[in-house]
């Protein structure tokens, strides 16, 4: 069944919905892609929106964090790698706002959302950037992080996300290479360089640990978005997998983890065991009580209504050439 | 009139006219790359940031250009031209290091700066320091992009909406006299230009008003009168906008100088 973004029919109790159900269900386990007219039940639209929308505010608030640091990166090889790879976050914003526009939900809607606090964005960027280490540490540890849930999240069911994933994902590995080198050459530089980044790592922590999501004992979405494979693996898996392939990459750096979280590898299963993140935090931190919650907000809401004026101009400028085209063509 | 083939066959006079010219081309692409980079993220839409991130790579890119000439011709390596070079040895003009003030500020000196380094690039296409003349047919490429840039937002902002004409004909009134500044002559410039390196900035300046006042008018702007031309910057004499800036710039550098970062 095809249908606009205001399908019918896509609730429980609406007529025919179970056998739309059944088939829409059996079409997504046989790993077949969702496309923007076909039936979907209205959960699985709003979950959609939800987490792509999510994910384009973490792009677009993520690169304020890095890109306060574009002016004062310490040498010109350095300085573009940064004003490329910030630029690529804009850009997977754009093509994600994009993603969920297919969904129903307008880009500027998403936006007004995002500075009124209404909408959340990732925890890792309701933090500070306080060194040019930690600019290392987020481009490296937290891209990182990233790609574990975007390449898994780049298999889903969705396929205007899928294939949007699939072109972010190959950025970021960029962006990772160009984090590690960073991390690498700090690692190896100066006694004061070397501790700015393992300070950098101990502040970053804590929000790495989070930065997948609740334990999945907690989760209270996980289930549903696994079985309609809008997500493959847990939260849990997926920050098992972070720790599995780059704790040993960092102590190869000689960095460590802060003792408190008890890190230990469990010989037996291969698996990291460790303390649990306080979750009731991390759900304060994504509502906005952040240390950088309030700076992050403030910044976009300033950026969006200094450029108002621009998105007026560019409204009006586009409506007068509309004009001009259908005045030239009825000359014709 | 004499052509220099590379870096050990030019001297005397020619080269010190060519390096004061490499300096004036890499310091004003590298100030104004580095303004344009404070945009990144900040635009008013994604489409224009992830444009004017483009156009910062694209000029810190040039900038790292010149600056490996000049370092072919003995001076110091771009990171160090950069990062560790007295403030008072810098050539760019003033209009490159300003701030980036609001949207109509930074497309207007885009345009203006790219109008006048698109027709810089024509002419040193033919230079006589053939290093430099083999560079800039390369750049042309991505010039060509940045001026089409400039005249998009010039024309669509420039009478849009009585608003959008107030700020963008604010801006013009800021900046023109500094836009003048870039073509400020002296003993150095017209060495070069003696020697063929690069043409006269008299000349620069009249071709570049030509096609600038054309653009600015279709856009419905008027053109400032009366204007005098904001110079020093060819001579080492900045704004202190200026100092604050390779302040931004060094900050991290300057933390430990011998380190690799």
């Amino acid at each position: 069944m095809v249908c606009n973004t205001t399908c019918m029919n896509d609730k429980p109790g609406d007529p025919g919905y179970e056998e739309h159900l059944a088939a829409f269900e059996e079409r997504v386990a046989k790993g077949d892609k969702v496309e923007p007219g076909d039936w979907m039940p209205d959960a699985y639209r709003q979950q959609l929106i939800r987490l792509i929308h999510v994910h384009a505010n973490s792009e677009i608030c993520g690169a304020l964090p890095e890109g306060g640091w574009i002016p004062h990166a310490p040498n010109l090889k350095r300085k573009l790698a940064l004003v490329a790879k910030v630029q690529d976050e804009v850009g997977h914003a754009q093509l994600l706002y994009r993603a969920a526009e297919t969904l129903g939900k307008p880009r500027e809607e998403m936006i007004e959302e995002l500075i009124s606090g209404k909408a959340k964005y990732s925890n890792v960027f309701h933090y500070h950037a306080e060194t040019w280490a930690d600019v290392a540490t987020i481009a490296w540890l937290i891209d990182a992080a990233a790609i574990v849930n975007q390449t898994m999240m780049a298999e889903g069911s969705y396929g205007p996300y899928a294939r949007a994933l699939k072109r972010i994902c190959y950025e970021e590995a960029f962006h990772l290479t160009h984090g590690y080198d960073m991390c690498i050459t700090l690692s190896r530089g100066s006694k004061m360089q070397r501790e700015m980044l393992q300070n950098a790592v101990n502040r970053w922590w804590k929000p790495i640990m989070m930065f997948h999501g609740p334990a999945d004992k907690v989760s209270k979405h996980t289930e549903l978005l696994m079985r309609w494979r809008i997500k493959l693996k847990t939260n849990d898996q997926q920050r098992q997998q972070f720790l599995k392939q780059y704790l040993p990459k960092m102590h190869a750096l000689g960095l460590t983890v802060p003792d408190e979280w008890d890190l230990r590898l469990d010989e037996s299963t291969g698996e990291w065991t460790y303390r649990e993140p306080d979750w009731d935090k991390f759900l304060s931190v994504v509502r906005g009580n952040g240390p950088a919650s309030a700076l992050r907000l403030r910044t976009r809401k300033m950026a969006h209504d200094e450029g108002a004026w621009v998105r007026r101009a560019l409204e009006a400028a586009s409506g007068r050439e509309r004009v001009g085209a259908t005045s030239a063509a009825a000359v014709n | 009139m004499k052509r220099f083939p590379d870096a050990t066959s030019i001297d005397g006079e020619a080269r010190e006219a060519t390096i004061g010219l490499l300096y004036r081309l890499a310091d004003d692409d590298m100030t104004l790359g580095h303004r344009h980079t404070e945009w990144t993220g900040l635009a008013p839409i994604l489409e224009a940031d992830i444009a004017f991130s483009s156009i910062a790579q694209d000029q810190i890119g040039q900038a790292r250009a010149f600056y490996t000439l000049l370092h072919e011709l003995g001076e110091p390596d771009p990171d160090a031209l950069v990062f560790a070079r007295k403030p008072e040895d810098f050539r760019c003009c003033a209009l490159c290091t300003l701030e980036k003030g609001n949207w109509a500020f930074s497309t207007m000196r885009q345009f203006l700066y790219d109008m006048a380094k698109q027709l810089r690039l024509q002419h040193l296409a033919e230079s006589n320091y053939e290093p430099l003349a083999k560079l800039v047919r390369k750049l042309r490429g991505e010039q060509k992009y940045h001026v089409m840039h400039g005249h998009m937002w010039i024309s669509r902002l420039g009478d849009a909406t009585s608003e959008s004409h107030a700020y963008m004909q604010e801006a013009l009134d800021a900046q023109y006299g500094y836009a003048l500044g870039m073509f400020e002559s002296n003993e150095l410039t017209a060495k070069a230009a003696k020697h063929g390196i690069s043409p006269a900035e008299e000349q620069l300046c009249d071709e570049w008003k030509g096609q600038v006042h054309e653009a600015l008018e279709l856009a419905g702007l008027n053109i400032p009168q009366n204007a005098t031309a904001k110079s020093g910057g060819r001579i080492g004499s900045h704004e202190p906008v200026f100092t604050t800036l390779l302040a931004d710039m060094r900050s991290v550098y300057e933390l430990d100088p011998a380190a690799t970062w």
